[in-house]
């Protein structure tokens, strides 16, 4: 008797590889259409779209428009009807076209949607010009002639306006940012020392002369500076330009709130790579503007690193420790075995609950500790008491402390006995194999969990809220007044930024591309943090190739 | 004193199935065990060891798989102290030292034990650093004297000619036979009164092999060598007393040609010649 095989298709197995493959098709079609969509809409934003002037008319009701054409999409007429059009009962669904056109300040709506049907007429006016503004977001318009003046000419008359404005703002940021800001946080610093002075007691009236001598001398400074200050705002003086917009409103933009001005129907493609750059270069480099709608992200690109590696540098000795101790130290048995179950699952609660224990324990009751002992000058404004850069290094090393901790442990178990006993055998007690033999081999695997836990930490925004992020941090962690690094200071971050400007910004609709900017600089960021993990990594595992034979 | 040594083999008799222990001259023995019991949790593993390591000699326990051969072995350098439910019983000297007596540094012991394994077990490091592992231990940090050392260990272990260009390069590229005798070299660099070779050429082909044993009849004048081996002619090749186990009992110990060709116990001469094991 003859066993009879199966044929057909189900049985060759065919059907599983289809599976399996479908499935990993899949996971590549969701990554990278997710990318794919972000860097789309993200990286879009920065290019100068042209700006289209429409006229509209409704009933012979006619008004002229100008904007750029941001998104379109198809509503039922019944729709349309409700938004008062006159469209019939039966009618196809309407195309409408939304427009980003600018002009807060004198339309009071700066993105419009309007019927495709209606648009009567449609130009690209070469002479448009777009100003970014400091405040009211964009204006679009035409620059009024003098009489027996070109085009070319008004322009570039703008143009050099606009190059000494931005001249004269970047000394002002300048002198305010840095010798303003020095003096203002000496100031602090000097009425805390005379306030620990007086809660020690020992405010005789020689220190508090010498303080006073001090205040004086800063007083001063302060006074001169702010003098050159006014001197240089005075610079700027009353300069305008004549603008008209589309519909015909004419204004008087005065030049020290345009940030810079560009005609986007007259570029070349170069100017417009040009124009790019420049933008994406701000985005990435600059303080935010407006509410976080404008401007670069900077502040949070650099709170979002250095909290990464400051929680690394946490969390990294912490976890190897820990799990040297699990693992070669003690006695493996239940309590053992229990503890590496118990941290195992602290990997599996949500980062929030970690957020409320660092507001209720980091923050409060050691902070709050803290500033009482060795800040009690302060009082009542918390030093440490309060969300800051350390206690989010703190709270996120604690939320991934399990994750270098078991994969500290998985590596320290993968190194051949045959190693520990060759080192034993050289008389080399257990502390000196772990220290010269075992960490060294296990380095690759202690990466490992460092990047992992770099991944989790870069995106972990939820507990952040809770400790120490801010919308809009008036200065960074680290400068250049003494003692340089201030890890009490609140910091802003990318993953808060993007719920912020998304989701709390007055002005949704104009904030909707830094949103996917800012996921997509995100996504960069520790894309990066982890590149140069997985860079350390490899040279390791390079380096302490475990035995193959 | 050289007369003696020389005319030790004739000394050695096989006291047979209890405590077998060979007659050595006092002051010839490197290692005594004397009424050794090992213990994995409940299970007995070795009953009633005595046993004289005489010293500069080749010393070669053999027996089938699962007899206690290696444990016992590691007895002398107190490997076995890593397995946490292993108890002894009894004791061992080392030069009339109790090795197992409270307060001895453990460290100590293994520096003057060495030991080499079944399979080559290279340091993730330099050939050079390999050699010096040993010395850096011992808080060696001078490079001349490291220099000397390692450049002394590897003639030592016959391996100096294949490496001498090439001392900072991963001891990984090394073949297997290359391997093992960096790692005797390892061993000797730290000059250990004994040398423990558990199985050290059952995982190198027959050239190394040959080499290794040629290797363990130079060592011999300045070492006293014990050796665990499944290969019997290794055994009579190589080693001048030869302990026969079996289920953790030391059936035969003694001279080696004795007990190949004149075996007082039945259970020794079966597994010489084969029968079992």
């Amino acid at each position: 008797m003859t066993q009879r095989r199966k044929t057909g298709w189900f049985a060759s197995g065919d059907p599983w590889i289809w599976l399996t493959a479908s499935a990993v098709a899949a996971a590549i079609v969701m990554v990278v259409g997710l990318l794919t969509l972000i860097a789309y809409r993200g990286m879009g934003h920065f290019w100068p779209h042209t700006v289209v002037q429409f006229e509209y008319s409704i009933d012979g009701a006619k008004s002229v428009l100008a904007g750029e054409v941001r998104d379109s999409d198809l509503i039922p007429a019944a729709r349309a009807r409700d938004a008062g059009l006159p469209v019939a009962e039966d009618a196809e669904p309407v195309t409408r076209l939304l427009i980003k056109a600018g002009n807060r300040d004198v339309t009071r709506e700066d993105f419009v949607w309007i019927a495709e049907p209606f648009i009567a007429n449609q130009s690209i006016p070469e002479n448009m010009v777009v100003f970014e503004r400091r405040e009211w977001g964009n204006l679009y318009g035409f620059i009024d002639l003098q009489s027996g003046q070109s085009h070319e000419q008004a322009w570039q008359a703008v143009e050099q306006a606009i190059e000494r404005s931005n001249e004269l703002h970047e000394r002002i940021e300048a002198l305010q940012k840095g010798e303003i800001g020095g003096i203002n946080y000496q100031l602090e610093r000097l009425r805390l020392r005379q306030r620990a002075l007086e809660l020690d007691g020992e405010d005789t009236p020689q220190a508090l002369a010498e303080l006073e001598q001090e205040r004086q001398a800063l007083n001063a400074a302060y006074n001169e500076a702010e003098q050159r200050l006014t001197a240089m705002y005075e610079q700027f003086g009353d300069e305008s330009v004549a603008v008209t917009t589309a519909p015909g409103v004419k204004l008087d933009q005065s030049v020290r709130h345009i940030v810079r001005a560009y005609r986007p129907n007259a570029m070349s493609l170069p100017q417009k790579l040009g124009h790019y750059v420049a933008k994406f270069w701000e985005f990435i480099s600059d303080d935010p503007r407006e509410a976080n709608t404008e401007g670069g992200v900077f502040p949070a690109i650099f709170g979002t690193v250095l909290m990464v590696l400051l929680m690394s540098v946490l969390v990294a000795p912490l976890g190897v420790i820990a799990a040297l101790y699990l693992r070669e130290y003690a006695k493996q048995g239940i309590l053992t075995r229990t503890i590496s179950i118990a941290v195992n699952n602290l990997a599996g609660v949500p980062s929030i609950v970690y957020g409320v224990f660092g507001l209720g324990f980091f923050v409060y009751t050691l902070g709050g500790s803290i500033d009482a002992l060795f800040y009690p000058e302060a009082l009542p404004s918390p030093t440490f008491g309060t969300g800051g850069l350390m206690w989010a290094s703190v709270t996120l090393a604690l939320l991934t402390l399990p994750v270098v901790i078991v994969s500290t442990e998985e590596g320290l178990t993968r190194i051949p006995r045959a190693i520990r006993e060759g080192s034993l055998a050289l008389g080399a007690t257990q502390a000196e194999t772990l220290w010269r033999t075992v960490i060294p081999m296990a380095s690759p695997a202690i990466m490992t969990g460092v990047i992992l836990a770099v991944a989790r930490a870069a995106g972990e925004v939820a507990p952040l809220m809770l400790v120490g992020v801010v919308k809009l941090a008036p200065s960074l962690p680290l400068d250049l007044n003494y003692p340089f690094f201030h890890p009490d200071r609140k910091f802003m971050h990318l993953g808060f930024h993007i719920y912020d400007v998304g989701f709390q910004s007055p002005n949704v609709e104009a904030a909707r591309p830094l949103v996917y900017a800012t996921a997509l600089l995100l996504v960069a960021v520790i894309v990066l943090l982890n590149l140069v993990a997985i860079r350390v990594r490899n040279r390791l595992r390079e380096k302490y190739r475990a035995l193959e034979n | 004193m050289a007369d003696q040594s020389f005319a030790l083999p004739e000394e050695v008799q096989s006291l047979g199935r209890d405590g077998a222990a060979a007659t050595i001259a006092d002051e010839d023995v490197a290692i005594e065990a004397s009424d050794l019991q090992l213990f994995y949790g409940q299970a007995q593993a070795l009953h009633d060891i005595n046993l004289r390591i005489p010293r500069r000699k080749v010393t070669a326990f053999i027996g089938p798989s699962g007899c206690g051969k290696s444990t016992l072995l590691r007895c002398f350098n107190r490997m076995n102290d890593l397995v946490d439910i292993c108890k002894i019983q009894g004791d061992i000297r080392l030069e009339g030292r109790d090795i197992y007596a409270p307060g001895v540094d453990v460290a100590d012991i293994r520096r003057e034990v060495g030991m080499v394994f079944q399979k080559p077990n290279p340091f993730p490091k330099s050939i050079y650093e390999n050699v010096a592992y040993g010395l850096r231990i011992q808080g060696i940090k001078k490079r001349s004297v490291l220099d000397e050392a390692v450049e002394w260990a590897l003639k030592g272990a016959a391996l100096w000619d294949e490496v001498k260009d090439r001392l900072d390069d991963s001891a990984f590229g090394l073949s297997g036979g290359q391997q093992q005798r960096l790692v005797i070299a390892r061993c000797i660099a730290v000059e250990p009164k004994v040398v423990l070779l558990d199985e050290p050429a059952s995982a190198l082909d027959p050239i190394s092999t040959l080499k290794i044993e040629e290797l363990i009849n130079q060592l011999k004048e300045r070492y006293t060598i014990v050796i665990v081996t499944h290969n019997m002619q290794q055994a009579a090749r190589v080693s001048d007393h030869t302990a026969f186990l079996y289920m953790g009992k030391m059936i035969e110990f003694g001279d080696t040609r004795e007990i190949f060709t004149n075996p007082t116990q039945k259970m020794t001469e079966d597994y010489i010649t084969g029968r079992y094991g």
